[in-house]
């Protein structure tokens, strides 16, 4: 667990962030939006001490930042950054070693570290375990560097705009990649972004912040469904928020019995889909299938009632 | 070629064809000839090379053959040196070759290898004695010992300035990287040293180290005078000081901000950051600082003869004190191959150092 105890960061008499408290619980994905200015990367970057926070106090598991030196504390959290900061002049497995490297580990465990987490992000060990970074695409550099900062299995992951960098495309994939890599190691992440649409896909937990404060922090579908201020409501957009909210509900939660005609969803997909599908077939339903056999269907009505009951 | 009665008066000028009966001379010129036509071939690297390498043998065939021809019967103290036209055309036909090996793009461990080559080449040919009739070589014959003493005394001006200014220039430099104000205050007081004329920085250091041999109690023990090794020593890691800092200063900042930055993040220490990102990264630019160095010393190293600091220059101020032109070229000749080789061997030391970054395609 992860506690930011009312912290402030003051430079040169300008208030960067003020006063923020909030609880990251282990194993979850917080995601921290806000404009440019809103002070979201200095808090981030309060947390490994890139920055000393003027007053107040972080907690990892109850122990207090300040008790190590900073550089030791760093190395128990992994940190990745926009436009990945790989080493060019180390092979994509040194990068990946770096942090075991410093903590000493044993030569043939960073070995199997290195090709475990490749194999993780879907990139071959023996293909790409020598090449350098400048032979690889922009979103297996990202990839390597999200590795890299997974390598010694840090208690947080910390991560500035890891995504900023790449096309909608190769975003959305490391997205994916990203949650599912995080629900199988169980990770505690911390996330910078200024892309709303990022954090509610992202989030288990959304921060707000607005000029150095933190305006909500809560799950995605409250800060949708409930925006603290004008500001947040603004982030989140009037117009798309039912869309944005339908995107986090899944399926299964309207699901009713019933055989339709037509190209079926999965049960993982979202009520966006479902009623993406009804539009573009002009349907009123749309069939659901679990492993290839279907299970049930999704009806227009039923989505327009489950919105209904948030607004 | 130039026949001369002795060494110090000027000699007359003896054409190729003439040196020599034209059973000898002939396979030479033609060779020349040869080289020269070949070696203008635009498009065929290859052929150009070869061309060069021909009229380059072409033109020693004549040194070789010309030399004892001409001295036969011309007197004990007679000199046979090239003439004008034989620079000319080793000038040109150095040139061909340097550009078709050029073109060519050889590796760093082919030009190692290039570079073995023609030492070996060289050092045979001088080795053997079919040369020792050319008046340079008969300096060199008279001044033996010296030369082997001198040569020793050049390098270790050249080698010995370059290593101290890396011993002083690489700390200073990393200071410098780190603290913005001590670079402000640095890098302009090595630039203005590097201004003063090489000639006038000898002089200098004659009152200087002077005074300092005459006050500090056991300076002139360890060999601190006005005149000699350390005054010319001195002057020269002074020269060497702004290509050291700068090229490290450089070097070190050339790194990417993102790596530097996630250097940081990921609980590098300083010193840790230094040996394992900045410095790797910045090692070709540092690299090229100490090239710099190194000809430039190589080549300074002879002024150093005018303070009795030793090495080539030696020869080449006797020379000009006596007008003989052969001693002034014994001290300079040396001085120009050692400067050429010590170029390739860093260029060399330049390339391997640069990370292996092949774009991807």
């Amino acid at each position: 667990m992860i506690e930011i105890d009312r912290i402030t960061k003051v430079y040169e008499g300008q208030i960067a962030v003020e006063n923020v408290s909030m609880t990251v619980e282990t194993g979850t994905i917080t995601v921290i939006v806000g404009t440019s200015g809103s002070g979201k990367t200095t808090l981030l970057r309060m947390i490994n001490r890139l920055e000393e926070p003027t007053s107040g106090d972080v907690r990892i598991n109850g122990d207090s930042t300040r008790s190590v030196r900073p550089h030791i504390l760093r190395r128990r959290i992994g940190y990745a950054i926009q436009g990945h900061g790989l080493f060019p002049h180390h092979t994509v497995a040194r990068n990946i070693a770096a942090v075991p490297d410093l903590l000493n580990w044993p030569r043939d465990k960073i070995r199997a570290r290195v090709d475990e987490l490749l194999a993780l992000f879907s990139m071959d060990p023996a293909q790409f375990r020598d090449r350098y970074p400048a032979e690889l695409s922009g979103g297996q550099q990202q990839r390597v560097g999200v590795a890299r900062a997974l390598a010694s299995r840090p208690d947080l992951l910390l991560m500035d705009e890891p995504f900023g960098a790449l096309d909608p495309i190769i975003r959305n994939r490391a997205q994916e990649d990203l949650r599912r890599i995080q629900q199988k190691l169980g990770s505690t992440i911390m996330l910078v972004t200024h892309d709303m649409e990022e954090a509610i896909r992202l989030g288990d937990r959304v921060a707000v912040m607005d000029g150095g404060k933190l305006v909500q922090h809560g799950p995605p579908a409250e800060i949708i469904t409930r925006p603290a201020t004008d500001f947040v409501a603004n982030m989140v957009g009037d117009v798309e928020r039912p869309l944005r909210l339908l995107s986090l509900i899944p399926v299964i939660e309207v699901m009713e019995d019933g055989r339709v005609e037509g190209a079926a969803l999965s049960t993982q997909a979202s009520l966006r889909d479902a009623l993406s599908a009804c539009l573009w077939t002009g349907r009123a339903e749309v069939p659901i299938e679990r492993d290839g056999v279907l299970v049930g269907r999704v009806t227009l009505d039923a989505i327009r009632a489950r919105i209904g009951s948030h607004a | 070629m130039t026949l001369a009665a002795n060494r110090i008066v000027e000699g007359a000028g003896v054409a190729a064809w003439n040196i020599a009966p034209a059973s000898v001379t002939v396979p030479g010129i033609v060779a020349v000839l040869i080289g020269l036509t070949l070696g203008m071939s635009a498009n065929r690297t290859r052929l150009r090379l070869s061309g060069a390498v021909l009229g380059q043998a072409g033109l020693l065939w004549l040194l070789m053959q010309g030399a004892p021809a001409l001295l036969d019967g011309a007197g004990d103290y007679a000199r046979v040196s090239p003439a004008v036209g034989f620079w000319c055309l080793l000038v040109v036909l150095m040139l061909l070759m340097a550009d078709a090996l050029a073109a060519l793009r050889p590796g760093p461990l082919q030009r190692g290898a290039l570079l073995a080559v023609v030492l070996v080449v060289l050092g045979a040919v001088l080795w053997s004695g079919a040369l020792s009739d050319l008046s340079v070589l008969k300096e060199y014959a008279g001044r033996r010992d010296a030369f082997l003493s001198e040569c020793m005394r050049h390098l270790g001006l050249a080698f010995g300035s370059l290593a101290a200014a890396a011993v002083i220039g690489f700390p200073l430099g990393v200071l410098c990287h780190r603290r913005a104000q001590l670079r402000g205050a640095t890098l302009p007081v090595l630039s203005f040293l590097q201004t003063i004329p090489s000639l006038a920085m000898f002089g200098l250091m004659i009152p200087i180290l002077g005074w300092v041999g005459d006050t500090v109690p056991g300076a002139q023990a360890i060999g601190i005078a006005g005149i000699g090794f350390a005054p010319a020593f001195l002057a020269l890691v002074l020269y060497s000081l702004l290509p050291v800092v700068g090229n490290t200063v450089a070097g070190l900042a050339a790194a990417p901000a993102a790596a530097i930055e996630a250097a940081r993040g990921m609980g590098m220490t300083p010193g840790q950051r230094l040996l394992r990102v900045e410095f790797p990264l910045g090692l070709p630019i540092i690299l090229t600082g100490l090239r710099i160095v190194l000809v430039q010393n190589i080549g300074l190293a002879v002024i150093a003869g005018l303070i009795g600091g030793g090495g080539f220059g030696t020869f080449v101020f006797q020379g000009l004190n006596q007008t003989a032109t052969d001693l002034i070229l014994l001290g300079a000749l040396p001085t120009v191959a050692l400067a050429l080789a010590a170029a390739t061997v860093m260029d060399i030391l330049v390339d391997l150092a640069r990370p292996a970054r092949k774009e991807i395609s």
